[in-house]
């Protein structure tokens, strides 16, 4: 499923309790309660290993999610908006994480820059409902696709360092 | 910099290009045909419905005008549901109701219906102007949105149960989305609303596709079982996926539209044998078909729910005769004869002895599910804080 490094990254993210979705009112503030906790958590794994990569926030409802998850690839450091909905079907599926500023650089996306993930996701994610939360979905999905995408898409010359480009 | 000759040249082209538009535009009203108030089975050349209503005389279809009473809504209008509304409007069904917050683009030139001046446009949008050029009689109603987020899905509900000729619920909800989040989403608005639909779908690798009849309660719904897949016999270890998301044909989403509309048909008009679920695997030109009561266990409690109210109404009803063979699904653990596609690797195999449902050779599972439990750890610590204070302090990490 994952190299090692990921898995030890995962098993350190709490899991979550509750299984509801934006459409259950009171006990998705719950939901969103854990989500919280579970991110802020795998956030403080991350500064402590020095891994940081990524900072994410919510509407007030936690429908809709957007932030920035940045790459360091040969000391610079590459970053990107990423935005997602929860999906009314959440936590059952797993909301498609976007990056539009990469849409239509890479095949390895779908229409409107959703990342495409690994085969693997999807049955790892259906077992784990309502277990997983986002802090997974970063880790499991987010993570590996940047860690394979971004030296492509930056040695094929599709994307430049910003102040190289300012420059 | 621009020369004031270039800017010339480039609004004489822009003047052409408008006049061209111009003519076409007038071309196409002038080709537009009266609607028609009641179909004939007249055999005339100006008569669009003669060859339809043939079927009548032929004693295939008892009644075919029955078509013009039925509502269909089309959601995702892609390779699979253009061809689709394309074949009910062709039919003359009575109204069609079109989701997608996709645009047409020039990559999707590999499927049918749509055409490359259209590009750029949102794909309701451009096909209702070209189906209703076609057959005018059909009414259209189109939703450029995305029916898994919160309002949308809301509105896609309140549209299913009003949104059919006379203000009625539609008759079906046609699945011919890409994605498993939206075939989710409609599955719990079906199961919360009891309305019939079919699930259509075509494979990554553009080599298979399935379509699937739910009727909430009494056959499975899309959650009651991991999705299925046809298999396409493919050696896995020559199937690369590294690079690209997926591939798409015509032909393969043209046979499926083609498989879908049929069983349409089959449905509204009453002929033939509708299917429950029809597989096509077009490596070997093989179509798997089957039927699955819905799962007692399903995760989706409204299903659980209809499932009730279906065996209340079975039970009130005189006993008839049986017809469809129906298979049931298997909960207990299935160590043998376990089938997995490739989505799987060794290390899963052996934790993923998740209950099978019992399939016919060709259909598969994606993948099991084994008894709850996936991965164990630490839950979440309980705090005092509130949702306002987690969000600010992660906001200032
Ligand atoms: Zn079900």
């Amino acid at each position: 499923m994952a190299d090692e490094a990921t898995r030890k990254a995962v098993s350190d993210i709490p899991l979550l309790k509750t299984n509801s979705g934006p459409r259950d009112k009171e006990l998705w503030v719950q939901r969103l309660r854990e989500e919280y906790l579970a991110l802020i958590k795998y956030v403080e794994n991350n500064k402590a290993a020095d891994n940081d990569w990524f900072r994410l926030e919510s509407n007030k409802e936690g429908t809709r999610w957007f932030g920035k998850c940045w790459y360091i690839h040969e000391l610079l450091k590459y970053e990107f908006d990423l935005e997602f909905d929860i999906p009314v079907t959440y936590p059952a599926t797993a909301p498609e994480v976007a990056i539009p500023e990469l849409d239509g650089k890479t095949a390895k996306m779908y229409r409107g820059g959703k990342i495409c993930l690994t085969d693997h996701f999807k049955p790892l994610w259906a077992r784990n409902v309502p277990k997983f939360g986002l802090a997974h979905l970063m880790a499991l999905g987010l993570g590996p696709w940047l860690a394979v995408e971004i030296p492509d898409l930056i040695a094929k010359g599709i994307i430049e360092h910003k102040e190289q480009q300012n420059s | 910099m621009t020369t004031v000759e270039e800017l010339r040249l480039r609004i004489r082209e822009l003047e052409n290009e408008l006049i061209k538009s111009k003519q076409k535009q007038s071309d196409a009203e002038h080709h537009l045909r009266p609607k028609i108030d009641k179909m004939s089975a007249e055999v005339v050349d100006s008569n669009p419905y003669s060859r339809l209503m043939a079927l009548k005389r032929m004693g295939i279809v008892q009644d075919y005008e029955r078509i013009r009473s039925y509502s269909v809504a089309v959601v995702g209008v892609g390779g699979v549901g253009s061809v689709t509304a394309e074949m009910l409007t062709r039919c003359g069904i009575g109204k069609l109701l079109l989701f997608d917050y996709d645009k047409v683009e020039l990559a999707n030139m590999n499927r049918l219906f749509f055409q490359p001046h259209q590009a750029g446009l949102s794909k309701v949008q451009a096909a209702e102007h070209t189906l209703r050029n076609i057959n005018p009689d059909v009414a259209f109603e189109t939703h450029n949105y995305n029916i898994t987020t919160m309002d949308n899905f809301t509105h896609f509900m309140e549209r299913i149960s009003h949104g059919g000729l006379e203000g009625k619920p539609v008759d079906l909800i046609l699945s011919c989305v890409d994605n498993f989040e939206a075939r989710m989403a409609i599955n719990t608005a079906c199961n919360e609303l009891g309305q019939t639909w079919m699930e259509s779908g075509v494979s990554e690798n553009a080599v298979s596709g399935h379509i699937q009849l739910i009727i909430p309660g009494e056959t499975a719904c899309f959650a009651c079982a991991p999705p299925l897949v046809v298999a396409a016999n493919i050696d896995e270890k020559t199937l690369k996926k590294d690079g690209v998301c997926a591939a798409s044909l015509p032909t393969t989403m043209g046979v499926v539209a083609g498989l879908l509309v049929q069983n349409v048909l089959k449905y509204l008009l009453g002929f033939g044998t509708v299917s429950y679920y029809l597989g096509y695997n077009a490596m070997q030109d093989f179509f798997p078909s089957m039927a699955m009561k819905a799962n007692p266990q399903c995760d989706n409690a409204h299903c659980r729910r209809q499932q009730e109210e279906y065996k209340k109404k079975e039970a009130e009803q005189p006993k008839q005769e049986v017809v469809e063979e129906e298979e049931e699904v298997v909960h207990e653990d299935n160590e043998w004869g376990i089938e997995l596609v490739s989505e799987v690797s060794e290390a899963e195999l052996q934790d993923a002895s998740g209950p099978v449902p019992d399939l016919p050779e060709g259909i598969n599972v994606a993948y099991t599910i084994p008894k709850k439990d996936g991965v164990s750890g630490d839950t979440v610590e309980e705090t005092e804080q509130s949702l306002e204070e987690l969000m600010a302090q992660m906001k200032n990490m």
